[in-house]
């Protein structure tokens, strides 16, 4: 075995789980898609053209058009940028904040554990989606502040998760032993902590994107996400929404892409944490 | 141990042992092999582990981890889970009769009527949510011996002979309140409840201190004692067997590499391994400061060298080697260590030994 | 009962000495109770070691033994009582002067699964001592780790690969060079081979032996096997329940014990060669240590004890030279 086969083991396992891959592949068709548009339409998505309003699918437009005549295969793959970028910062906004209060609390216990987890238990007080809501209509709707906001109304979870390893971590010999070795407690919690933590993390944070993507969507669709003519999976839908008795594809293509993107990282996510579980590993 | 030698042609010799031979054999196992379903492939775990115990007789199975003891011991329960457990090959036979013949409904009678099993941790063996006093009950009406209020005063009763300090007391407490030495006797009472002829006991006082351990060893000598029955002990402890079992079978590698009546195998064992062992217990010889030890370390199951198993490791092989090597000798003489696994060979009376170098010195001169 | 002088630690040239140390632990009463109540781990224990030898403590479960050895090297602080190494009083030092002190004492764990951390390389976990003091980085660390590996009976490549891809004897040396990488003075070995297997247990113990030799450091040696201990020591404390039961030297106190709980110790350690022949079976069990019983801790389950043993808890009084119970009838 080699110093990289834990995680090769890890790889291993998650190959074998036929719905985990499907998630990969699904994750990683979409990402393809926004990293290089222009090989998947080449529509401009921002091309109002008012002779085609609401066509239906057809060999010019794969997808149809939209109330002004955009194509939307463009619109969405273009979207597919947004959104998927929305999901990523926003859940590492999360992990980061959620990390450092974890590991705080865990690590030194007692009264900053205290001060930190019903800090913990009041912000999981709020009905989150209405607290974005409020403060999106403060703050104004823009791509970066709703990434901002998803992120630091969604990290809570991820500490307390963290504070649990790191409590039982830190009983640990080896956190032990680094303390008698001299380490201080920066480090203790960085480099020996830390990395143990990874693992169920990296299975929150798949887990974590998806739910983001979705509160994006969904911010987009009561029209305080992000604003058009930025397109994003949501807006579309809104504008499916208004015509949804004479042009389907407005609201099934979008919404098809949001859920089976949101399905894909639930799968893989949950792929990773049976494959880093010790206890289903083999003999 | 696997057949073989010119001394010793059939199976039915290999099992037998010093006298009393017409007794009829409580148990017999006979060349077993199991092996287990792996992320790997197949890993053989016992490679035909052979012999035979008569009613009433203590044995004690040693070896270190990984050795197949503890799957000997499941195996005569016929419980290992398969899969991943697979009988390669072997019988065991239980008062005449072909354990792996029987259906499970019958095999269910014959776990804790006949044969019964206690375990080294009894917390994980004893189920948290139900009283003790409930559980050693249950072993009664589980059989259809007696209804439920006799079974409860039966339990009692059996608290009591397992010297439990205030049984009537203690049957109402679950196993979380007891300590480890009393759950240990609680498992006892269970496993004894039925008066099985056959109790396989693994790792009984592994779990515990020196003073409890010492008072569980005398609780199960004074119940052998009591209820004539046999016991199969295992440990990885060659201390527990020594005063405790009339013969002792090492086992390494998933083997029994040497078997004999206990006090002659302390005495003058003769496999390799086995005198590493004994040499290596510290405080036992107190002249000098560096204890004899085994060089290298137990091979995984899946990485068992050709040969002998033990080869690797063996001082009197590594010797052959080197003078082979150096020139000193033209021909290796134990070249068989690494090409062919020894067959089990009688030195004296009783005591079996599977190592071709012992086998060349004194084995057939 | 004896006039005799009451044990005092040897603070004389000692390299650590304990003197009247107390360690309790708050526990929940049950489960459903918000009530604490507090563990008397270690309940009024003095002893001492020399520079270079080995102090073995032996007991069973929960008699303070392991709590003692992390009190020895301050991975926790005691209750009341000093503790001083190399003169110097523990409990006065903090920040870098304390950092400092931890390099002169060091600690090998019983189980080598969980005393090194999965997610790093060997070099860096035996490096970890250097590293933190600004003593070795980078190219220096690793060549120094690999000679210190090859000290220990591993190769020089075991630096590049990761714990999980070591049996438990080899994890078990990697801790070990853990602890020797700072040319420690004092180590604490908690149960270093209990949990290893017979043919490795006597492998570590040489190397345990060769390392002192080699090195001069002395060794707080924490087990409840006894052959281990009466292997390893040159003077030994048993406990029980928290205190000290008796102390002297290895081969006299194991040839000829004098307290009652030694005396049944040995009669339960099956095969000790030359151990006394007698046959002791206590009854009962090892009492709580959140209650434990008034008086002498082993009147409960003592064969010799007497009424006045419940009320009256024996010091730890010189029986022979240099020989040391705690019981009322030696």
């Amino acid at each position: 075995m080699s110093g990289q086969s834990m995680f090769a083991d890890t790889l291993r396992r998650l190959s074998r789980n036929p719905l985990a891959v499907a998630g990969a592949v699904v994750i990683l068709f979409f990402l393809v898609m926004a990293l290089f548009p222009k090989c998947f339409s080449e529509h401009d998505p921002n091309r109002i053209n008012i002779l085609r309003i609401l066509d239906p699918p057809s060999a010019r437009h794969l997808l149809g058009t939209d109330d002004l005549g955009r194509d939307v295969l463009a619109r969405m793959v273009y979207g597919a940028r947004i959104s998927l970028s929305v999901g990523f910062v926003a859940e590492s906004i999360a992990i980061g904040i959620g990390l450092i209060v974890g590991l705080l609390a865990g690590y030194y216990g007692g009264r900053a554990d205290a001060v930190l987890m019903r800090f913990v238990d009041i912000m999981l007080c709020f009905p989150s989606f209405f607290l974005i809501l409020s403060v999106v209509a403060f703050i104004g709707p823009s791509i970066w502040n709703i990434m901002i906001i998803i992120g630091i109304t969604g990290w809570m979870g991820v500490a307390r998760l963290v504070r649990a390893e790191t409590l039982s971590l830190k009983e640990r010999d080896f956190v032990v032993a680094a303390r008698a070795q001299g380490a201080g407690a920066a480090r203790i919690m960085f480099r020996h902590i830390l990395p143990n933590t990874l693992a169920p993390i990296l299975v929150a944070a798949t887990l974590g994107v998806a739910g983001a993507i979705l509160v994006e969507s969904s911010l987009s669709f009561l029209g305080i996400g992000v604003q058009p003519p930025t397109p994003s999976w949501g807006n579309i839908l809104t504008a499916g929404k208004d015509n949804i008795e004479f042009a389907w594809w407005l609201s099934l293509f979008p919404g098809l892409a949001i859920f089976v993107t949101v399905l894909g990282y639930n799968l893989l996510g949950e792929g990773i944490r049976d494959a880093v579980d010790p206890r289903l590993k083999g003999r | 141990m696997r057949a073989g030698g010119n001394k010793m042609p059939d199976k039915d010799a290999l099992v037998k042992h010093i006298p009393g031979e017409e007794t009829q054999r409580l148990l017999t196992v006979e060349d077993l092999s199991v092996s287990f379903d792996t992320e790997k492939g197949s890993v053989r775990a016992l490679f035909g582990v052979s012999f035979s115990m008569d009613a009433g007789e203590t044995i004690g199975l040693v070896g270190e981890s990984g050795c197949g003891k503890t799957i000997t011991a499941l195996s005569v329960m016929r419980l290992l889970a398969s899969p991943p457990a697979k009988m390669d090959g072997g019988r065991i036979l239980f008062k005449g009769r072909d354990l792996f013949a029987l259906p499970e409904k019958r095999m269910c009678e014959v776990r804790g009527q006949e044969i019964s099993m206690i375990f080294q941790e009894p917390m994980t063996s004893m189920n948290p949510v139900l009283t003790v006093g409930e559980q050693v009950a249950e072993v009664f009406t589980a059989h259809g011996i007696c209804g439920k209020k006799e079974a409860a005063e039966r339990a009692v009763e059996w608290l009591r002979k397992v010297q439990m300090p205030d049984p009537e007391r203690r049957a109402k407490e679950y196993p979380h309140q007891m300590s480890g030495g009393m759950r240990q006797r609680a498992m006892i009472a269970m496993a004894l409840a039925l008066s099985p002829s056959l109790l396989i006991a693994d790792e009984p006082t592994t779990a515990l201190d020196v003073t409890i351990q010492a008072q569980i060893m005398a609780l199960l000598r004074e119940m052998r004692e009591r209820e004539r029955m046999a016991v199969l002990l295992i440990t990885h402890d060659l201390g527990v067997v020594h005063d405790f079992a009339d013969r002792t079978a090492i086992m390494y590698l998933g083997r029994i590499v040497e078997m004999a009546p206990t006090r002659e195998l302390f005495a003058g064992p003769i496999h390799p391994y086995t005198q590493g062992l004994l040499a290596s217990l510290p405080g036992a010889s107190q002249t000098s400061r560096v204890l004899p030890s085994i060089p290298g370390t137990v091979p995984d199951l899946a990485n068992v060298p050709p040969g002998c198993p033990f080869s690797p490791r063996c001082q009197h092989r590594q010797a052959a080697m080197k003078r082979f090597l150096s020139g000193e000798t033209s021909t290796d003489e134990l070249r068989d260590c690494d090409r062919e696994d020894p067959p089990a060979f009688e030195f004296s009376p009783g005591h079996l030994a599977a190592c071709h170098y012992q086998r060349r010195v004194c084995g057939e001169s | 009962m004896s006039g005799n002088a009451v044990y005092r630690p040897d603070a004389n040239e000692a390299l650590l000495t304990l003197v009247n140390v107390y360690k309790t632990f708050p526990v929940r009463a049950s489960f459903f109770s918000a009530e604490e109540v507090r563990v008397r781990a270690v309940d009024g224990v003095s002893l001492s070691l020399q520079p270079g030898k080995t102090l073995g403590l032996v007991g069973e479960s929960g008699c303070g033994k392991s709590t003692m050895g992390k009190l020895a090297i301050r991975l926790l602080d005691p209750d009341s009582g000093t503790i001083r190494f190399e003169g110097k009083d523990m409990a006065r030092l903090a920040g870098e002067e304390l950092r400092g002190m931890r390099r002169r004492m060091q600690i090998i764990f019983q189980d080598p699964y969980s005393s090194l951390n999965p997610r790093m390389k060997v070099q860096d976990i035996v490096g970890e001592g250097w590293f933190v003091h600004g003593l070795a980085r980078g190219r220096e660390l690793r060549d120094k780790a690999a000679l210190l590996l090859e000290r220990v009976g591993l190769t020089a490549e075991a630096r590049n690969k990761y714990p999980h891809e070591f049996s438990g004897g080899q994890r078990q040396r990697i801790g070990i060079a853990r602890a020797i990488a700072l040319s420690p003075r004092l180590i604490v070995a908690d149960e270093p081979v209990s949990a290893l297997d017979v043919s490795v247990q006597a492998q570590i113990l040489n190397l345990l032996k060769g390392l002192q030799e080699e090195y001069g450091m002395a060794y707080l040696f924490v087990s409840h096997d006894l052959r281990v201990i009466r292997h390893v020591s040159d003077h030994v404390a048993v406990m029980y329940s928290g205190k000290v039961m008796e102390l002297g030297p290895s081969e006299e106190l194991f040839s000829r014990p004098s307290h009652p709980y030694t005396r049944s110790l040995l009669s339960a350690a099956p095969m000790l060669g030359g151990a006394p022949a007698e046959h002791i079976v206590l009854s009962g069990d090892i009492p709580s240590p959140v209650a434990p019983p008034p008086g002498c801790r082993f009147h409960t389950r003592c064969f010799r004890a007497r009424k006045f043993c419940s009320e009256c808890s024996p010091l730890l009084r010189e029986v022979a030279p240099g020989r040391f119970a705690a019981c009322h009838f030696v």
